[in-house]
């Protein structure tokens, strides 16, 4: 038998056994850093010693250590693609999105008719297809990030608008009631009350929302980009069959969506402490 | 004071209309403890939100220091303590407190004396920075009281605020009530299911009856002003708890028919 795949099982199994051992640990704080990490290390290994041990072809699978070395030499062409794609296309959408959205529920809220006209008008554009939104919005606004931040606008404003009148409409109503007895006008209400209550919904949709717009945005590239952008770099390296950039790519939107959602999940915690679901 | 003369209401439902209350009439005056006491729809609540014009009588007239219920609101002279304390829970305990001070634009400096002094009646100190989620159940509600004794109404209105306590903690607050109206000489208007509590804290106790919601009895209080918990046990007490028995029942009587 070969080595490397001696060695995979080795370790796979060492690695199990170490994290079952650290899991039962009194402390903790201490095993719940350890015990993902140590994870994720034991994953890189095994995943290094398959490639090496079964002569895996690189366009199929590459070594993580392929994928490390193309990442760091690389690291102007992925930060140009990062700043195209997530920096002005995915966050430019999830704002405009996410804010008009925001605001339409306010809106909606406020006025009863637009309930009716606008709930489902935000149903129908949601269920627009991407693939077919793409192309025409590039026709519409051009190759570069605006028509990727249209594309976003489009698959984050629907979600963003269900949570966020969800959020205004469900409020006790003996609160409501103690607001009338103060005289309070629409503006205090609002602001005192049925926002702080509705912030546990504003920030689902917000969180739902961060992984749609880095979807949206990679994924509208393919239909056409100027030569940056990381879908745009995605789909011409694997025609090239480089697919160590690829996985670099990949690796690029996986820590920009877990920072991103971590931060999201950060202010919620501040904001909504209050709430059941954040206290332990 | 508060005047209601032949107050109707009825709700619609989906199941035809409710008749939530019939002929309905009452005098409150200044300084008195109030209580409604009733079985459940018997339209004590309802007769509650429509002095504090929470909800709008189908007929009749509803007056409210000389005003009407809604012009009372707008002028801020009733503070109203709910079932549930609804305490915002985003808010600490002084900034619940606060709430009806900043919506009606006190100054800075205002709210934290009154919100201080509030705070002291309730017995609630060193209590001002927790928030209603790290409270027991009976400061929840005193701190719901406080907010209602924030802003200085002249009236307190009171829908069931110690029904979800047990009785224990419940004796301790109708204790502390009594002696807040006593030195505050607040008009207040307590609904309640529980007799032991209408009897003790009242000056005047309005029993109800269901279907339709009414009145059946006003009985005056002849206990002292001056009240301590012992009183349940005299004769006085028992007499005035057995008429508001014999009240409860009577509605019934009828309801069966």
């Amino acid at each position: 038998m070969n080595t490397f795949l001696l060695l995979f099982f080795i370790i796979w199994l060492g690695g199990w056994w170490l994290n079952v051992r650290i899991s039962k640990f009194e402390n903790f704080n201490l095993s719940r850093f350890i015990v993902p990490s140590l994870f994720g290390i034991v994953f890189m290994l095994m995943w290094e010693l398959i490639v090496i041990g079964l002569t895996i072809n690189p366009v199929l699978l590459p070594a993580p250590s392929a994928i490390a070395v193309k990442f760091s030499s690389s690291l102007d062409i992925l930060w140009i693609d990062f700043v195209q794609t997530l920096v002005k296309g995915a966050l430019s959408g999830y704002i405009l999105g996410c804010g008009g959205a925001f605001l339409t529920a306010i809106a909606i809220d406020k006025f009863d008719f637009l309930k009716r006209g606008l709930l489902p008008l935000g149903n129908f554009v949601s269920a627009l297809p991407i693939v077919g939104m793409a192309p025409i919005f590039v026709m519409w606004f051009g190759f570069d990030w605006q028509s990727k931040c249209a594309i976003v606008v489009v698959m984050v404003y629907f979600p963003m608008l269900v949570n966020s009148v969800q959020g205004l409409e469900l409020i006790d109503p003996s609160r409501q009631d103690l607001m009338r007895t103060y005289n309070a006008s629409y503006s205090q209400t609002l602001l005192k009350l049925r926002l702080p209550s509705a912030m546990p919904f504003i920030f689902n949709g917000l969180k739902i929302c961060s992984t749609l717009a880095l979807i949206g945005a990679i994924v509208a590239e393919f239909f056409g980009s100027p030569i940056k952008g990381m879908g745009f770099r995605i789909s011409s390296e694997v025609g090239r069959f480089a697919l160590d950039m690829v996985w670099a790519e990949i690796f690029v939107a996986a820590m920009a969506g877990c920072l991103f959602y971590g931060l999201i999940a950060l202010i919620e915690r501040r904001t909504t402490f209050w709430h059941p679901s954040q206290q332990k | 004071m508060i005047s209601v003369s032949d107050v109707n209401l009825t709700f619609e439902t989906n199941d035809g209309p409710v008749n939530a209350l019939r002929d309905v009439s009452l005098k409150v005056n200044k300084g008195d403890f109030v209580s409604f006491i009733g079985p459940s729809g018997c339209g004590k609540t309802t007769l509650l939100r429509v002095i504090a014009a929470l909800e709008t009588p189908t007929s009749g007239q509803v007056t409210v220091n000389n005003m009407s219920p809604d012009d009372a609101r707008k002028a801020r002279e009733y503070g109203y303590v709910f079932q549930a304390a609804g305490l915002y829970p985003w808010r600490t305990v002084s900034g619940n407190i606060k709430l009806p001070l900043e919506i009606m634009g006190y100054s800075a400096s205002e709210k934290e004396d009154r919100a201080q002094k509030v705070i002291d009646l309730v017995e609630l100190k060193g209590f001002e920075k927790k928030f209603p989620w790290q409270l027991s159940g009976g400061m929840q509600q005193r701190a719901s009281i406080a907010r209602a004794l924030a802003f200085d109404a002249n009236i307190l209105l009171m829908d069931e605020p110690f029904g979800a306590l047990d009785e224990i903690v419940r004796d301790r607050l109708n204790g502390e009530l009594l002696s807040l109206w006593a030195r505050t000489r607040k008009t207040i208007c307590f609904v309640t299911h529980s007799i032991p509590e209408a009897v003790f804290l009242s000056t005047k106790i309005v029993v109800m009856s269901p279907r339709p919601g009414r009145i059946t009895d006003v009985i005056e209080s002849s206990l002292p002003k001056n009240r301590e918990l012992n009183i349940r046990d005299s004769k006085e007490f028992i007499k005035i708890a057995q008429r508001v028995r014999e009240g409860l029942k009577a509605g019934h009587v009828e309801d069966a028919v």
